[in-house]
This record gives structure tokens, sequence and C-alpha cells, in this order.
């Protein structure tokens, strides 16, 4: 009887590793663990038995019901996992095909620039003016030092409007906007459109410039180097730059300035120009000189684009061929 | 303004290289703009006479030179130049000779005959183009010499870059003044002596305009030899400052110029009908320039006339009248002070720039008529000969040079670097001002020969510059630093683009101006009054753009023409728009134009073209939060660029931003299109208006759908069906939305189908079955009323 159960366990052990699917397997229990099932019938049994044999056999029986139980178990784990295997092989996609999308454009490489000069200035709180392109002389000219027939304005090839009106040629004028409409302290960056006929591979008769303007008590020329000194530093995220400051002439700057940087042993570029805001400027938009002083400075923005992106050429900016713009993205 | 390096040299000899001496003058503020070598690089190359000329007997064109180079054996030597004779003395390049070209010039038989060396033309040294024939030299040089250190060809060209402030440096003495004065160096310049009158003739000079000529010196100059020649070595100099020699009344004249700064003329008094007169012109006066230039004069032009006739324009140039002739031999010489104001403005508007007029308009040295008069006049005799009458110095109110307090303590303050009085003490010692000492101030009167030093920052300007601005250093003081504020109801700057560029749009940045014919072919008769301008780079800028569009349809073209399938472009920037007396609105814009595929071409998705929709759709998520809606044009309203029944109006929240649609099929035709384009063009500042969010408490009630499909006229535009709904809709009604509009088969003629679906949530209780079907049947009821809905069956 001992060989018996054993060998039964045995037998169902390999019926149910045999089982293909689910009703096979639950075929094979019921042929053991099931109403009538082999197992079941054995149980039955115990009733007629003695008290201490009920004891040593129904122990046996239950050890043996137990086993087959578990192998059950095992079985059924075994078969659920092949089944949702193959649901998971059949999902299977090509996951190498490329993602659904509607693209993705980009900002121009001109605002790229700015956005960078923004954020880097805005760090040392110089908020974000802006002003218009058409301007009238006062703004343009004579508040900033440049009376009729100063010759500095042949520094300025003009484009002409209707009514003594211009295309502003820097961006200077905003500074005079702004001061006249905000009292000190005053610390604000200018960038925008300015226009001179001028067109050729280093011209354009439409380009770009921040402007650069800090009023307070006693912002000095030495407040100017840090400020340039350290955006160009950070800009161009290069250790081996080299800044110069040398002597030069804007009407409405006085001392002024010109920045040269390179890098490493590279030549000389002009990058900006700069110096302390002239008396008159500040006349002009009624502020004293003797209690409030400040720099301003002016830089290309499309220069500062040639040579952070390596841009060869001017003329690509506004040629916009997509092929150039995209790699902006 | 250009100049030789030796030439500087004999004023001030720094022991300085030419790079080291050009970095001084960037760093003074002169920028060294370039520099190029007199000659190129050459050697082997000397003076020699030619002795003996014989024909050559193998050829027609050629000639045997014997040559004397210096040495005891003269050589022969083979030669095709016109102007070979006996007695030339020329450049001759010997044997091992290396020449410009990179010839190496070798002993030689030319058809036949021994050729021992080459005589050379100008530009075989590459000093000129002249090759019309050998280099004349003169004829009393000594033969042998290195034709390089006879001719000073070893010398430098600089370019200096000056700004206008810096009139008193275009000149030889104003650049050595800024040498000594950073580098210490001494002038080395003779006093210009003055000269004993040697004749009585004393020029007449009556001024009518004293504000305008507050200086004259002249001087006649009689019996001066018609016949004499200019020196080589000012020839040299004139050449290596980009002035051509003329003769030597003209070139003397030029010489001082740019020696010395002051700008002088020379009058054939033969060609004078009496005095000189200074004055304004008259209206309606003629004069025929130098430059062959006839002027109609107006009153603001100041002229030097003689007692019948202008001469020339003062200060700027002179006329017909005002020349030197081959016979001239009495000359009557001009130094003059015109005021800048006479002078500024002019030329600009006369169309040309001399060499006079640039340097009166920036101010010249009021000291200076005299002493420029005497060296003139010495040079003049040392060339020319002839006897000198007295000078005449017609002086009336110079100019006032105001002195001007400088202040220790504002210095500081203004460069952020703490100096002390001595040093600014040394500094303007160096420069040679005239100062005193008061205190902790200096008061100091600025020289007659510098024209920008007017205020105390000017001379702050003159400290730090001699200071080095390299030196000072940056600041050790910080400043009290504010926050930026953020306003929050609008939207940050680069938010709109960001959305944009998210959803597939590309950026553009093209010109403010724009050709006026694509304008008037874009808006038609709408495009009125536009904004000039009146000197444009080109004749396609000669309008600012009214609306963005112009540019989009070009870059568009540009692209569409490398084949690009899907196109998005959007550009942000002003437009201008003519509006009352002398102001110009502009306004930001922000401007789209999609053409092509809806998306890019991809696998999975079906291909097709982009529409009304994919647009609105875009422009949709440009307002969010706010609510996007389009209504279309009233008739005869829409812009002539539109397709009349695929454009509108688009609005946020009741405000009108701007327009979107179609181009009308006409425009696409006239632009060339292949198919159609989506354009939109929204107001800006108006997009970027938002609000600040404000959180309202969130229902755990369940959520009801219920959908309404409806038949209604098809002409019906849909937002009318939910505006309807929208005044009715109450509170637990979250959502109404179209989900499906279907007209064609089984609709009847001019109807259409629309499927509308609404969401249902309170917030305090769950609705009941009748709750929602009340609300479905109130909505149902308002669309029956007002728009003659029926059910769907």
């Amino acid at each position: 009887m001992n060989d018996n159960l054993s060998s039964l366990v045995g037998e169902a052990q390999r019926l149910f590793a045999v089982a293909a699917d689910a009703a096979t397997l639950e075929n094979a229990k019921a042929r053991y663990l099931g109403k009538n099932g082999l197992i079941t019938e054995r149980l039955k049994t115990l009733g007629k038995m003695t008290l201490e044999e009920r004891a040593t056999a129904g122990a046996r029986i239950n050890d043996a019901k137990q086993t087959i139980e578990t192998a059950l178990e095992a079985r059924r784990a075994e078969l659920a996992e092949a089944k949702m295997q193959a649901q998971l092989d059949a999902d299977a996609i090509d996951v190498s095909l490329p993602g659904r999308q509607r693209g993705m454009g980009s900002v121009h490489p001109i605002t790229y620039t700015r956005q960078r000069i923004e954020t880097l200035m805005r760090t040392q709180g110089f908020a974000v003016a802006d002003g218009p392109e058409i301007e009238d002389d006062f703004h343009n000219f004579a508040a900033l030092n440049m009376p009729e027939n100063h010759p500095a304005r042949s520094m300025h090839d003009t484009f002409y409007i209707d009514n003594g009106l211009v295309l502003r040629t820097h961006t200077s004028p905003v500074q005079v906007r702004w001061m006249e409409n905000h009292p000190p302290p005053i610390k604000i960056i200018a960038p925008g459109r300015t226009f001179r006929v001028d067109s050729d591979a280093t011209h354009s008769p439409m380009f770009h410039q921040v402007e650069g303007l800090w009023i307070d008590r006693d912002v000095s020329f030495a407040d100017l180097k840090q400020v340039l000194v350290e955006f160009l530093r950070l800009f161009f995220e290069r250790d081996d730059i080299r800044v110069r400051f040398r002597p030069s002439f804007f009407p409405f700057t006085e001392p002024s300035a010109e920045i040269d940087m390179a890098f490493g042993e590279e030549r000389w570029l002009e990058i900006a120009g700069a110096g302390q805001v002239h008396p008159n400027v500040l006349r002009a938009v009624r502020l004293d000189p003797e209690q409030w002083q400040g720099f301003a400075f002016g830089m290309g923005i499309e220069r500062l684009a040639m040579l952070r992106y390596g841009v060869p050429d001017l003329r690509l900016f506004y040629e916009n061929d997509l092929r150039f713009l995209r790699q902006f993205t | 303004m250009r100049f030789s390096e030796r030439w500087l040299r004999t004023l001030i000899n720094p022991p300085l290289t030419t790079e080291a001496l050009c970095d001084c003058l960037t760093t003074a503020g002169l920028e060294v703009e370039e520099t190029s070598l007199a000659a190129p690089p050459f050697s082997g190359v000397v003076v020699a006479r030619i002795i003996d000329v014989s024909p050559h007997p193998n050829a027609d064109r050629l000639q045997v030179c014997i040559v004397d180079t210096g040495v005891a054996t003269p050589l022969q030597i083979v030669c095709g130049a016109p102007n070979a004779a006996a007695g030339l003395v020329v450049p001759c390049a010997l044997e091992g000779a290396e020449l410009p070209s990179g010839m190496k010039v070798k002993r030689t038989k030319m058809r036949g005959v021994e050729s021992q060396g080459m005589l050379c033309s100008a530009r075989e040294l590459g000093i000129s183009d002249d090759h019309s024939g050998l280099l004349a030299l003169p004829s009393d040089w000594k033969t042998g010499e290195s034709i390089r250190a006879a001719l000073g060809l070893d010398d430098t060209y600089i370019t200096l870059k000056l700004t206008p402030n810096r009139a008193d440096c275009l000149s030889l003495l104003g650049v050595a003044r800024e040498i000594a004065a950073f580098t210490r160096a001494e002038i080395e310049m003779d006093e210009v002596s003055p000269i004993v009158a040697t004749s009585d003739l004393t020029p007449s000079i009556t001024i009518e305009a004293p504000e305008a000529c507050p200086r004259f010196a002249s001087r006649i100059i009689d019996g001066i030899d018609p016949s004499a020649s200019t020196p080589l070595w000012m020839e040299e100099r004139l050449r290596s400052a980009g002035v051509r020699p003329i003769s030597p009344l003209v070139d003397v004249t030029n010489y001082v110029m740019l020696e010395l700064g002051q700008p002088m003329h020379a009058y054939d008094c033969a060609r004078l009908e009496g005095g000189i007169v200074i004055r304004f012109a008259q209206q309606g006066e003629k004069l025929l320039l130098l430059n062959e230039q006839t002027l109609d004069l107006s009153s603001d032009l100041l002229l030097v006339c003689d007692e019948k006739k202008p001469l020339g324009l003062a200060g700027i140039m002179g006329g017909e009248y005002s020349g030197i002739g081959a016979e001239t031999s009495r000359v009557l010489l001009e130094a003059a002070y015109w005021s800048p104001d006479v002078i500024q403005g002019r030329m600009r508007r006369l169309g040309f720039v001399s060499d006079a007029g640039y340097r009166f308009e920036r101010g010249v040295d009021f000291e200076l008529p005299p002493i420029a008069i005497e060296r003139a006049t010495e040079l003049i005799l040392e060339i020319c000969g002839g006897v000198v009458g007295p000078l005449v110095d017609v002086k009336g109110k110079l100019p006032e040079r105001p002195p001007v307090r400088v202040r220790t303590a504002r210095v500081s303050r203004l460069l952020g670097w703490t100096f002390c009085v001595d040093d600014i003490d040394q500094i303007f010692t160096r420069l040679g001002f005239a100062f005193q000492r008061d205190g902790e101030d200096l008061i100091v009167t600025p020289p007659s020969y510098r024209f920008d030093l007017v205020y105390e920052e000017d001379f702050i300007e003159e400290i730090v510059r001699l200071y080095g601005y390299d030196n000072i250093p940056m600041p050790e003081k910080t400043h009290a630093q504010h926050m930026l504020s953020l306003p929050e109801a609008q939207l940050p700057a680069e938010e709109i683009r960001a959305r944009l560029t998210h959803q597939g749009w590309q950026e553009i940045i093209t010109f403010s101006f724009v050709a006026s014919e694509t304008e008037r072919l874009i808006h038609g008769a709408d495009f009125v009054a536009p904004v000039r301008v009146h000197n444009p780079i080109a004749a396609q800028y000669d309008v600012m753009r009214v609306s963005l569009l112009s540019g989009l349809l070009e870059v568009l073209k540009t692209n569409l023409s490398r084949k690009e399938p899907y196109l998005r472009l959007f550009e942000i920037g002003r437009v201008f728009h003519a509006a009352i007396a002398d102001h110009v609105s502009q306004p930001y814009r922000v401007g789209g134009l999609a053409y092509g595929l809806a998306q890019p071409e991809q696998w999975g998705t079906q291909a097709r073209a982009v529409d009304f929709f994919d647009v609105k759709g875009t422009l949709e998520t440009l307002v969010a939060p706010r609510k996007l809606t389009t209504e279309t044009f009233h008739d005869g309203h829409t812009p002539y660029f539109l397709h009349p029944r695929r454009s509108a109006r688009v609005l946020a929240e009741g405000r009108d931003l701007g327009w979107l649609g179609e181009l009308h099929p006409r425009l696409i035709k006239e632009m060339d299109l292949p198919a159609v384009a989506i354009a939109f063009e929204l107001d800006y500042d108006l997009l970027l208006a938002s609000s600040i969010p404000q959180a309202s408490p969130i229902s755990r009630q369940p959520m009801a759908r219920r959908d309404l499909a409806i038949v209604v006229d098809k002409n019906l535009p849909a937002q009318k069906l939910l505006d309807t709904l929208e005044k009715i809709r109450p509170p637990h009604v979250e959502n109404v939305q179209i989900f499906d509009v279907y007209q064609g088969t089984g609709m009847p003629e001019g109807k259409k189908s629309v499927a509308i679906l609404m969401l249902m949530r309170d917030t305090e209780k769950t609705l009941t079955e009748r709750d929602i079907d009340e609300t479905v049947k109130q909505f149902f009821i308002a669309l029956e009323k007002e728009h003659s809905a029926v059910i769907r069956t």
C-alpha cells in the first residue's frame, strides 16, 4: 500500500508535467483530487480503519495529497507564465521604427543668442527693455550728444523716413527712452533690430545690437569692465579668453572704450563699444551728473553668434535657409 | 589716415619696434587699422648708371647697355625698355638678385648676347604699377648703393582709424605728440622760425564773415621757378599718405597739411582780380569746383573770393580759378581757421569729402595758420626759390578754451579706482596741458589743437587713457542687488516662441523693409500710405512692411525651391503703419505660414495636406488657457490676400487678435506656389496677456456623459450652437464640445449633422438620471428654438 501511494504521487507529478494546457492539467487534477479521484478514494477508506491505523495512514495520504497539490500549483503557474509569455511575444513591436511626430521647430539663431545674453544679464540684475525701430532724431541722435551736423553722425549711415524720422542706427535710443520714464537706479539691457546703409559680407543693412545701461550713484568704469569681462567669459565658456579695453570715441559716453577679445593667441576681435554715460546725455533726460553716473555698452548680436557658433558669413542669418536654421534646434 | 613709419620716426623715434609702436598707438586710442610694407621684399638691386647704349645685333627691340654699378668693371646688360639711354640712372638687379615676383636674376644670353643683370621698372620692384620704362632715378645718385636704402623702401605704411574727436591726430605732428605722451620720447622738430620778408608784396584780405573765419594767414611769394620739381623724398612721403604728387606748390601745401595738420591753399596771383574776400555765397551764384562739379551755391556756404568772383568753397575745395598752373610764378598762400560750424554737414550735402573739409569740420588748431605759412614758405624757397612778402595774419575772435576744474575725488569715483592728485599732475604734464593745482583739484586749460576737451569727463578720459584702460583693476566694492520683477499676468516673453517651436514651427527673421511691389501684390488696393524708406539699400527694400506676410512668403519660396515638403514658418517682429502726422505705429506681430503636409512624412500616418484647422489648432494652444474663437469677416471686409470662404478673424475671449486663413487662390497663383498655404498674423502683445491661475475645488462626484446628435442648416457655424449652449449652461455642466460633423449621404439636402457631447458633474451631489435628462432636454430645446435643430434619427 505504501508503494502504491508513492507511485500514485509519482504518476500524478509526471502527468501534470506533460499537461500542455490548463484543460489537460485540470483533467489530470480530477483523476487524483476530484470527487472520485484516486486520493479522494483513499481518504474515504480511512473511516473503516482503526484509530491507530487511521492516524498513520491519514498522515501518509494527506502528505501525498499535499505533494500532489503543490505539483499542481507549480504547473498551473508555469502554464500561466507560458501563456503570458506567448501573449507578450505576440505583442512585439519594432522599436527601431522612429517615433510619431509633428516635427520640432527652433528659434532663429539670433533669437537663440539673444535669449542666452538676456539670461546671463538677468542673473546680474539687468532687466530687458525695448523701444521703437523707427525713431525720431532726438532719441537716435540729439539726446545722445550728437547734434545735427556732428561729424560723429557720419559714423552712422542712416536710413531716412518721412518727417525727419529714421530707422534707428543703434539700440542706444532705448537708453534715452528708458531714462525719460524711469528714475534711477537703472539697470537694463535692450536687444533689438538696428539699421544702417551698408551691405557686404560683414555688414547687413539690418542687424541686431544689445545695449546695456547701468545708472546709480557710483557705478564706475571699473564696474563696466567687471560686467563685460564676466559676461564674455560666461557667454563663451572659455578659460582662454582675453579681453582688452582701449580708448575710443562715442558721443554719448566719456570715457569711451572699444572692447576687443581674443581666444588664446588668436588675433584681437572687436566685440563691444562702451563707456561712462556722457554728462550731456544725463542732462538731456534731466538727471544731475553730479548725483548719478554709470555706464552704457553696445554689442553686435550677430558677431557674438558668429563667434560662438562658428557661423562664417553674416548673410546666412537672413537667408533663412531651413538647413541652416535647423542646426539651432 | 596713412603715413610712412620712417617719416614719423624723423619727428619722434622711440626705441620701439614697428609692432610695439603700433600697439602703443592702438592703446592710445589711435587704432592701427592696417600696416603694409612700402615695397615687397626683394634683394640685390642697386643704383646704376647707363654709360653706353648700342643696338642689339639680333633683335630690333633690344638694346645692349653698358652699366656702371659702382664696381670697377661695368656690366653688359641687354634691355628692352624704350627709355634706356646713356646717362640715365636706374635700378639694376645684379646676378643673384631676387625680385618681388620671385624671379632670380642670372647671367644669361639673350639672342646670343650676354646679359649680366637686369635693369628694372617700378613695377618690377613692386613700387607702383608703372611698367612704361625703366624707373628713372635722380642723376646725382651714387651708383652701387642699395636701391632699398636709396628709395627708403624698408618702410612700413601705417593706417590709423581715427575717431571723429581726434582731428588733432590727422597729422604727423599730432601722432608724434601722442607718442611723446605715451613713451616719453621727445619730438625732434625744428622750430619754424619767421622768415624775413624780401619783398613788399602784401595780400589784401577782407573778411566779411568774421565769425566764420576767425583767422586768415597769408603771404605772397614772387619769382618762383615754375620749372622746379618736387624732391623725391617729399613725393615719397606724400605717396605714403596716399596723396598724389602734382607740382611743387601743390605738393608743399599738401605736405604741410600732412606734417602739421593745417590744410592750405596756394593761389596763382595772375588769376586773381584784386584782394581776397571771405563772404557767404549769394543765392544763385555758381561755382565750378576743381573736381569738375558745378555747384548752385546756397547762402550757408562760405566762399573765398577775389573782388570779382568766387575762388573756392572755404575750407572744402577750390574752384576753377584757384588752381596753380605750369607758369605760376607769383603765389598767394592761404592758411585759415574756419569755424567748424560753417563746414559741418556741407560735404555730406554736396556728396563728396575733401581732406581739408574733413579736418576743418572736426577742428584744426587755430594757432597753426601763421606757423604753417612759415613752414610752407621755407619749403617753397628750398624747392622753387623766390622772394617773400610779409606774413599777414588777420585775426578775429578765436575759439575760447575755458579752463576746466578736474576734481581728484570725481576722477576716482567715475573710474572706480583711487587716483591721487600727483598721478593726475604727472599725466597732464606728459600730455603738455597747461594747468594749475588747487588743493586736490587741477584747473586745466585745453590746448588749441584739442577740440574734444570741454567737460571734466573729457579730462578723466585723458587720465585713464594715459594710465591705461587695462590697468584699472576689477572693482572690490559690490553694489546692492535687487531682484527683477516677474509680472505673472503676462506670459513670459519667450513662451509664444516655445509653444510654436514645440509644435514644429520654425522661427525666421527677415528684413523690416520689403518691396512695395510685393506688398501691393499681397494687399492690393488696401496697400495705401506705406512708410517709405527714402534711401533704400536696394529697390526691393523700399518700404517698411505692413505685415509679416511678404517676408514669410519669400522665405517659403526660397525653401520650396530646395524641395522642403513640410513648412511651418513664423516670425515675431514689428510692422509699420503710417498714422497721423509724424507718428508711425509699429506694433509687434507674430505671423505664420504653413505649407505642404499636415505632418512631416512618416510611417503609420496617412499623409495629407495642411489645412485651416491644423493651424487653428496651433493658435488655440497659443492663447491657452484663454479660449480662441474665429469669426468670418463681414462681407467685403476679408483682407485682399485671404480666401473669403476659408479665412476668419481670430479672437480670444471676445478680443480681436488678428486673422487666420488660406491664402487667396489669386495670390497663390501670382506667387507661383504649387499648392495652398495657410497664414496667420496676431497681435503679439495681446497674445501675451494672461491671468494668474486661481484654484477652484475639485468635485468628488462621478461624471456623466451624454451625447446629442442634431441636424441643422448646413451653413450654420458650429460655434453658434456652442454659444447658445454656453448662455444657458448650468454650473454642473463641465464641458460641452463638438465631436463629429457629418454631411452627405443620408442627410437631407442643405443639412448637416452635428454631434455634441456634454460632461456633467455636480460639486456637491451625485446627479440623478432625472437631473441629467432634464439638462439634455433644456439644451435641445434651446437649440431647437434658436437654430431649428432636430434630433438626428
